[in-house]
């Protein structure tokens, strides 16, 4: 029993130690498009599209694990895997389309920013500046462990989304229900509604940076098995804050569902069951908003250095590492500047982010299952077969959803 | 001096002719054999048709952006061989050490020169330089969409980013494979080992333990050093037990227990096993302390003296100690029943007589900290007394270990 015990010990210690990346990532995906997402989605179709978050998780957890396996057997990031295995000119295709990409998911962060403090009554002119220098600083100024400190304890706050959700007392034996029950129907609204979900779920950059963290972190094949598990926990994390999120916003519109227009609306709606209901769900908001505007750009100019040969690093000076230090100023800076912007057509950047993610999904999800599956990178830790089916589906599943709601993007702006 | 020279992106689908210039392919790619000639491209590959034929270097009679013109048309069609070092497959896209600058890049392009071999009707290519940066990119990114020479135009006001050939090495995980393309790598060994620790945290386990295994001992150890703790334990765990013994035995014995005690006990008991018996009672006594205590902390290399000692025979003694004296700045006295009883600064042995005694040299009041004192109190202990070196005693209050300004310094560090 003691030798259980102590073994069961060192596996404790062991996650510990691997903590981090894994489920910093699986957070990160409540950003502010998802927040905004799972709002919608709770306000409109109450308890209905509740089902679809457990098949997410497992489509989120195929993903992540691979990544996370790939990070941990080579010790490279996914942009260096892509450039040494698929060359120089497809790699600056996935860059140009990466940057782009974050460059509106970062628009998208400062604007949640805007939202959240908005509903404190500071005006975005104040707000959005300053978070874009304390996103700056963090990254930069942090070394890995403390930057790694911070965002484990910024996934701590997401906790406000389940104390929002218990204050505006849902009707739980609904929400049970439609967890477990799938619901389909032909409206093109609610088949809309599931696919935005997944779509927002499992983004492009989520990928690179997470192996690109694994890596960071030092974690190799032999703690591995902690570290899948700290996906697993991570994946599962985030699904249950979207389930309060649905069901906060489905229990504050229990009688009148509506079509929100932003997630301040939602927060707004919560106010009549508690008082505290509004702040915790803009704070919440506000936290993940800002945390996804710290790891987005450092991701994207990690990724970019890397896969093109470029010096990067927090570690380095800006002499050393032009190009990373640029780019990731100039992501910040462009990012959070057109927000400030009056007139800037938001809206339709969100929306034209959400379609180069889906084109870059579908080349990032077929490069991971052939790397994946290369002997001479992975040896032992390839997809066993029964895996590489689960994959594959998985992917296939995703790129059809992905690219369904490029298209209804794309037909219906706005 | 742009006739003189080629970039592999523009050898790459140069036509090749035969001696009737009549066009028989294209250059698919081309290879080195480093075992017969470290720079000179030996073969090139031509695409003819479906299949690919090896060209001899001494096949070639010229060479420029027009094409290949051949001396000999015995052509052999091109199978996979070992000891070609292919540019196009091993080298580009790939990662390298660059020596000189001291980092890791990634391969994206190679410059070569068009030589004429003395005595020889002959054009070969050599490798000079390996390209990495903006100018090279651009090259790669319209290879084939432009002409060459407007990519020559285009690239021109961007400055170029070159790493000489001889300063380039090469990763290789595989043993066999360093053998067939002999890829040694002395030359990291020419490095700063505190340089050589950062170039290999950058790198893959593979690539890392790959260079752990073939590096000098003395050079492995003095790099090791410098690694993050958690690495140091992932790098010897990889290592076979004997060589990760023999780099072990050339660390201090301070810092070999730190390595160690990351490891698991059978990990560390297989290289304690492997290791010679002297450094290892030493280790294994170090590794009893707890890491966090200044038994964890210090050295057990030391100067201990008796207190009467004159600074003549001082002397003699400490010219017997040559290798210790480098990395010692202070000497320790022993009084009766081996008690540590002061401590001099090397310094103030130029300054005194050959007739005084050691003790009338010893600063005045001798900072000392026992075995189990916490690490938060030594490194106080050093910023408050200004300290260079601290000793450690037992209980008895005899020497035990000394710890360093730079224990200090890497443990604040870590923090």
């Amino acid at each position: 029993v003691v030798e259980t015990l102590s073994r069961f010990k060192k596996h404790i210690l062991i996650f510990f130690a691997v903590l981090g990346p894994g489920f910093i990532t699986a957070m990160v995906d409540n950003d502010s498009g998802g927040i905004y997402t799972y709002s919608q989605a709770g306000a409109r179709w109450l308890y209905l599209p509740l089902w679809t978050l457990l098949p997410i998780t497992v489509a989120l957890i195929v993903t992540q694990e691979m990544c996370s396996r790939m990070g941990a057997v080579t010790g490279k990031g996914l942009s260096d895997l892509i450039r040494e295995e698929f060359g120089l000119r497809m790699t600056f295709l996935i860059m140009i389309l990466l940057v782009l990409a974050n460059l509106t998911n970062i628009m998208a962060e400062f604007a949640g920013v805007a939202t959240a403090l908005g509903l404190f009554g500071v005006s975005k002119v104040i707000s959005v500046p300053i978070a874009a220098v304390l996103a700056w600083f963090i990254a930069v100024k942090g070394n890995y462990r403390s930057v790694e400190k911070i965002f484990l304890f910024a996934c701590v706050i997401y906790v406000a989304y389940i104390i929002a959700g218990i204050l505006v007392k849902p009707d739980w034996k609904q929400a049970m229900i439609y967890s477990v029950k799938p619901r389909l129907m032909l409206d093109s609204g609610y088949i809309t509604m599931l696919i935005a979900m997944v779509g927002t779920t499992i983004a492009p950059w989520m990928q690179f940076y997470l192996q690109a963290a694994v890596v960071e972190k030092g974690i190799t094949p032999k703690d591995y098995k902690e570290s899948r598990f700290e996906v697993i926990v991570g994946c599962f994390g985030t699904q249950i804050i979207a389930f309060f999120i649905i069901v906060a916003c489905a229990g504050a519109y229990r009688d009148h569902p509506t079509d929100i227009t932003d997630a301040a609306q939602a927060a707004l709606a919560l106010k009549p069951f508690s008082q505290w209901a509004t702040p915790l769900f803009s704070a919440g908001l506000l936290n993940a908003s800002i945390f996804a505007a710290c790891i987005l750009p450092l991701s994207t100019a990690y990724s970019v250095c890397e896969g093109m040969g470029f010096e990067s690093g927090v570690g380095k000076r800006w002499r050393e590492a032009p190009v990373f230090y640029w780019l990731y100023t100039l992501l910040i800076v462009v990012g959070a500047g057109v927000v400030i912007l009056p007139n800037f057509p938001l809206v339709q950047m969100i929306l034209l982010s959400q379609v180069l993610n889906g084109m870059l999904l579908p080349f990032i999800m077929i490069f991971m299952i052939i790397l994946i599956n290369r002997k001479s990178l992975m040896k032992e830790w390839t997809n066993p077969p029964s895996y590489n089916i689960v994959a594959w589906l998985t992917v296939v599943i995703v790129i059809g959803m992905t690219l369904a709601l490029t298209g209804i993007t794309i037909r219906n702006p706005g | 001096m742009a006739e003189n020279f080629l970039y592999f992106t523009e050898l790459l689908g140069l036509p090749v002719y035969d001696l009737k210039r009549r066009r028989i392919g294209r250059v698919r790619d081309a290879a080195l054999v480093p075992l017969i000639h470290p720079s000179r491209i030996d073969r090139y590959l031509v695409g003819a048709g479906s299949s690919w034929l090896s060209v001899r270097f001494d096949q070639i009679s010229t060479i420029s952006l027009h094409g290949i013109e051949l001396s000999n048309e015995k052509l052999y069609p091109y199978h996979s061989d070992e000891y070609m070092l292919r540019i196009q497959r091993d080298l580009l896209d790939q990662q390298i050490i660059d020596i000189n600058g001291r980092k890791v890049v990634r391969v994206t392009d190679v410059s070569l020169q068009i030589k004429r071999e003395e005595g020889e009707e002959r054009q070969t290519l050599d490798v000079i330089e390996v390209d990495v940066g903006a100018r090279s990119i651009l090259r790669r990114l319209l290879q084939g969409a432009v002409p060459p020479r407007w990519i020559r135009l285009l690239q021109s006001p961007i400055s170029p980013n070159s790493i000489r050939w001889d300063f380039c090495n090469i990763v290789e995980a595989d043993p066999l494979r360093r053998l067939r393309l002999n890829i040694s790598n002395e030359k990291l060994e020419q490095m700063h080992p505190a340089d050589l620790a950062d170039i290999v945290e950058e790198l893959s386990p593979d690539d890392r333990e790959a260079i752990f295994e073939t590096i000098d001992s003395e050079v492995a150890a003095e790099a090791l050093s410098e690694i993050d703790p958690k690495m140091q334990a992932s790098i010897l765990e990889a290592l076979e037990p004997e060589v990760a013994a023999d780099i072990v035995e050339e660390m201090s014995p301070d810092q070999a227990a730190d390595a160690l005690s990351e490891l698991t006990d059978e990990t560390t008991a297989e290289i304690l096993e492997e290791m010679e018996t002297e450094p290892v009672s030493e280790v294994k006594e170090l590794l009893e302390f707890d890491e966090d205590t200044a038994g964890g902390m210090m050295n057990t290399e030391a100067i201990v003296l008796p207190d009467e000692t004159t600074l003549a025979e001082a002397m003699v003694q400490l010219r017997a100690h040559e290798g210790l004296l480098e990395s010692t700045h202070v000497l320790f006295l022993s009084g009766a029943g081996g008690r540590v009883t002061g401590s001099v600064p090397l310094a103030r042995l130029f300054l005194a007589d050959g007739d005084t005694q050691l003790k009338e040299l010893a600063v005045e009041r001798l900072i000392s900290t026992t075995v189990d004192e916490k690490k938060d109190r030594v490194t106080e202990l050093f910023d408050k007394y200004n300290l260079l070196a601290l000793p450690v005693v037992d209980e008895e209050g005899a020497l035990a270990g000394v710890i360093t300004a730079d224990d200090v310094i890497s443990v604040l560090r870590r923090a």
